[in-house]
């Protein structure tokens, strides 16, 4: 009865006596501004597309696909292509923080939902995981410039640890929807059946999950492809090629935008909307693969 | 039979273990940041004491470093951006639960999942290259506050949107049998049922505004020393700061900057703690009804 009393409203009264064609003014009038609202929010969107694409296509589609292979100009007022080395930097490093964080990911939500449901340690870690996905990636970015780039140097790993070190509870999360909503009797009928728990998760609770998973880590993925404060301290910023996961500087598409977006000269404006549609594109992408994952999921049930 | 129970709960116990280890290195990670970096900063502190907080002048060049000016900046720049954000997202919101039909909600998650996914520094490439030029607001409090509310209204929707979903269908039923106007209700229902969710919504919008570098460090103008209330001045931020002058910092410089980062992460721990406990508490008390 108190639970049900709570849920009475306690907010005015609405004055139904006023005349009611004030009122119904006043409502129509508060709808339109939320249909204005709508319109505010697709206008950025819109605004930054425009100009990605305006001036995006032209340079990173002139010659093609020398924009997407080209090393970049070491000398910023140069015209000119070049953005391969950033292309492969940024495949490297949120690949490698991929591989960190998706698996390890995975496993603390298998322990959140499937081991320690309900007891202290698990609401800790899960209420903890929700605040560090709020905890600034530039502070991620120091982090890691304290306990690797000042020991190991620049390399493409150490912006794979920061982005990894963002994922992880994003994946966490995602990865916890989706186990929730894997059937009870799916898990009896595998233990009836005389397996084992930790079996029944990895051949029926997870298989069950993955589309979900999937589609959950992808989106992690797209966000981490285009974070840029957690790689200034840790990869560099090299303009020649470099394929090594752990040596040497390298460069991702965000730091080339960052660099290149408050130069003077205009090639290396160009340069940076060029390496922004490159990087639009990656996300949109990766986005999209996802997306192909929830509606596999929703066709599913 | 025995060898092989043995062999599976020993197998189990592992996976088990392995799980565990996996859940704690959440707390591992953020325990790591806070004395690690809080380590690094000692230098500074230890120069300038607590005056690195009550501070206004950042030199240097002089062995100087007084955060006070970064600290009014990230703040500033905050409230611009929620006062813009704020009307837009719960407007959003509320056509998304309340007025869109059916078949256009789909489209109106896309388009904040698109929103969402841009990269924070192509919005500052647009930001220091399109907005501040053309529309002849230069660099400053002002653009950063805008395209931070352009960054945090996707977060700042999303949330609302779950907790106005939560209002019992018979409140709003009540409401508009009462002869309420779809406003009225939501005024009766909608709002007193889901405030403290929003409250909590809001301040998450407020902790990503604050740790948000890239797209203000590109946008802000990079003024030193500048407290002020005019949103049209050039000025900074502490991630700002931070991405802008690690470049060229010495050691002393390096630990000032991270020391701004300890300043950074605390406020918005602080900030998410709060409004995580307020949003998961208005949602349990909505799953509860």
């Amino acid at each position: 009865m108190i639970e049900l009393a709570e849920t009475v409203t306690s907010g005015a009264p609405p004055d139904l006596t006023a005349k009611r064609s004030w009122r119904s003014v006043k409502s129509a009038t508060m709808t339109g501004l939320m249909v204005a609202a709508v319109f505010v929010v697709a206008l950025p969107l819109v605004a930054v597309v425009w100009s990605v694409l305006g001036r995006g296509l032209a340079v990173a589609f002139r010659g093609f696909p020398d924009f997407f292979i080209q090393e970049i100009p070491s000398v910023a007022r140069r015209a000119g292509p070049g953005m391969g080395p950033a292309i492969l930097g940024t495949l490297l490093v949120t690949g490698a923080a991929t591989l960190i964080a998706v698996p390890l990911g995975v496993l603390g939500a298998v322990y959140l939902h499937e081991y320690g449901v309900g007891n202290r340690f698990s609401r800790l870690v899960r209420f903890m995981a929700t605040v560090m996905t709020g905890v600034p990636s530039i502070v991620m970015g120091l982090f890691i410039y304290v306990v690797w780039t000042l020991r190991f140097g620049y390399s493409a790993f150490g912006g794979s640890l920061a982005l990894a070190c963002l994922m992880l509870p994003v994946v966490i999360g995602a990865t916890e929807q989706m186990l929730k909503l894997v059937p009870h009797h799916l898990r009896e009928a595998s233990y009836a059946l005389g397996t084992s728990k930790s079996r029944t998760i990895l051949t029926v609770v997870l298989p069950a999950a993955l589309p979900g998973i999937v589609s959950g880590s992808l989106l992690a993925v797209a966000r981490a492809a285009g974070e840029t404060a957690p790689l200034l301290f840790a990869v560099g910023a090299a303009t020649e090629y470099n394929p090594h996961l752990f040596e040497e500087a390298n460069t991702a598409l965000s730091i080339q935008i960052f660099g290149n977006a408050t130069s003077s000269f205009v090639a290396a404006q160009d340069r940076a909307w060029g390496a922004a549609l490159t990087l639009v594109l990656l996300t949109f992408l990766i986005t999209l693969v996802a997306r192909v994952f929830t509606a596999r999921i929703a066709s599913r049930r | 039979m025995l060898a092989l129970q043995g062999h599976r709960a020993y197998a189990d116990r592992t996976f088990r273990w392995a799980a565990a280890s996996a859940a704690a290195l959440v707390l591992l990670i953020l325990g790591l940041i806070a004395i690690t970096i809080t380590q690094r900063s000692m230098p500074v502190f230890r120069q300038m004491g607590l005056g690195f907080f009550t501070g206004t002048r950042w030199s240097p060049a002089d062995g100087l470093y007084g955060a006070l000016p970064f600290v009014w900046g990230t703040a500033f720049t905050a409230v611009i951006a929620l006062a813009l954000a704020v009307p837009v997202s719960l407007g959003m919101a509320l056509f998304m639960t309340q007025v869109a039909p059916p078949a256009i909600r789909k489209p109106m998650v896309y388009l904040m999942d698109l929103l969402a996914g841009v990269p924070s520094v192509v919005f500052g490439l647009w930001g220091v290259l399109v907005l501040s030029q053309y529309f002849n607001l230069g660099r400053s409090f002002l653009t950063a506050g805008v395209i931070l509310a352009i960054m945090i209204i996707p977060i700042i929707t999303s949330l609302s949107r779950e907790v106005i979903e939560t209002t019992p269908p018979g409140d709003k039923e009540g409401a508009l049998a009462l002869g309420a106007t779809r406003w009225e209700m939501i005024g009766a229902a909608v709002f007193p049922h889901s405030a403290g969710g929003l409250v909590g919504a809001v301040m998450l919008g407020l902790g990503r505004a604050m740790g948000e570098t890239i797209a203000a460090a590109l946008v802000i103008g990079s003024a030193l020393g500048q407290i002020t209330l005019n949103a049209f001045a050039a000025g900074n931020s502490m991630p700002a700061v931070i991405a802008n002058e690690w470049g060229e910092a010495d050691d002393l410089h390096k630990s000032a900057l991270i020391a701004l980062a300890v300043t950074l992460f605390i406020i918005t721990i602080v900030v998410n703690l709060l409004a995580t406990g307020i949003v998961q508490r208005s949602m349990k008390r909505g799953q509860g009804s």
